[in-house]
């Protein structure tokens, strides 16, 4: 991920200001997708917040956090994420918030929602039956919610226009 | 040479298991796994708990087949660099995942033909013996859906908009879903500054 043809080498850094946007997945199939809708962000100015500090190299020349891994089954690691998303948003303030799941995605759409920012959740390609846990309920806090499957999409949304496959 | 992958999210022994004996079985000794925290030891294969995305990254590219659990994580890698890949979908009831979403994946990519699965140990023998000699897979475009991306890209260009605006949400799905299969003109029309 780390030769040209990655999705965050296209962003070019220019000197204009741009919009703080920032790009949260947790690890494994989260994060890769969060870089394949890399090339949407290009305008942008991205910080990317993940739970694996191994993805560093992945972004590099980006600005880069790492936060606790947790889910629904590790309830006291859920409330420490909650906890150091939020200290991210706050330092951060960032125009945009866009994640692919899953629970440091949750919070960080929840709190960037509540500070004002404009808020995108693209539920992973893996749910094709039905969303996500944090799919479903993020939905209220989603400026735009997509998922990628045509057959999960609804009136009033998830919306579905394309995937990262 | 073959790849196998048990993600992230812990270890995946009845995985390891069968890719195990089938190497034992069939004498392979080309096989390298990255097994997560198990005290699972192979004894035909090698193995590793985990390795970094680079070291991942290169053992995809030598690999011309890749066996994994059914994460997307494992399966978008393995099709960006071309790769044939047979996939094994944990199951919730044993334990291995949290719910069964990777049995639905595993069964609707595999579908379109994008991957290869297998449910159980039998199975994932029959397709490693069909697969002996893997050909390569049609390589995943270095770049996601156009349409999602523009969508995307609209969507943080437009100023001030929140959903309370109401200005950015699609009138209807329907658009929404039409916007994928027409020009830019109209994807940009699903996303309206207020």
């Amino acid at each position: 991920m780390t030769e040209p043809s990655h999705p965050g080498s296209h962003v070019v850094r220019r000197k204009a200001a741009r919009r703080k946007l920032l790009a949260v997945a947790s690890g494994g199939g989260h994060w890769i997708q969060l870089l394949r809708i890399g090339p949407a962000f290009q305008d942008c100015d991205v910080t990317f917040v993940t739970t694996h500090e191994s993805y560093r190299s992945q972004v590099a020349g980006y600005r880069f956090l790492t936060v606790t891994d947790s889910n629904l089954s590790t309830k006291l690691r859920l409330l420490k994420t909650a906890f150091e998303v939020a200290s991210i948003i706050v330092t951060e303030r960032p125009e945009i918030v866009a994640s692919t799941g899953a629970a440091p995605g949750y919070f960080a759409l929840l709190l960037g929602h509540l500070f004002g920012a404009k808020t995108i959740w693209l539920d992973s390609i893996a749910n094709v039956d039905r969303l996500s846990v944090s799919g479903r309920r993020i939905g209220r806090y989603a400026d735009l919610w997509l998922t990628q499957w045509p057959d999960l999409a609804k009136a009033g949304g998830p919306y579905y226009v394309g995937s990262v496959l | 040479m073959i790849f196998v992958t048990v993600g992230t999210q812990g270890p995946f022994d009845r995985l390891i298991r069968a890719v195990d004996e089938w190497a034992g079985v069939r004498g392979r000794s080309d096989i390298f796994a990255q097994i997560g925290p198990s005290d699972f030891c192979p004894r035909h294969i090698r193995s590793a708990p985990f390795v970094g995305a680079d070291e991942f990254k290169k053992h995809v590219e030598v690999a011309n087949l890749i066996i994994a659990h059914a994460g997307m994580g494992s399966i978008i890698v393995a099709l960006e660099l071309g790769k044939r890949i047979v996939v094994m979908p944990r199951r919730a009831d044993l334990g291995e995942h949290r719910n069964d979403h990777q049995i639905a994946t595993a069964r609707r990519l595999s579908e379109n033909g994008r991957i290869l699965s297998a449910m159980d140990r039998q199975e994932l023998h029959e397709r490693l013996d069909d697969l002996q000699n893997p050909t390569t897979s049609e390589r995943l475009n270095s770049e996601t859906s156009s349409d999602l991306i523009r969508a995307i890209r609209t969507f943080i260009e437009a100023k001030n908009i929140r959903s309370d605006d109401k200005g950015c949400r699609p009138d209807s799905p329907g658009r929404m879903h039409r916007a994928a299969h027409q020009p830019a003109s109209d994807a940009s029309r699903t996303v309206k500054p207020s």
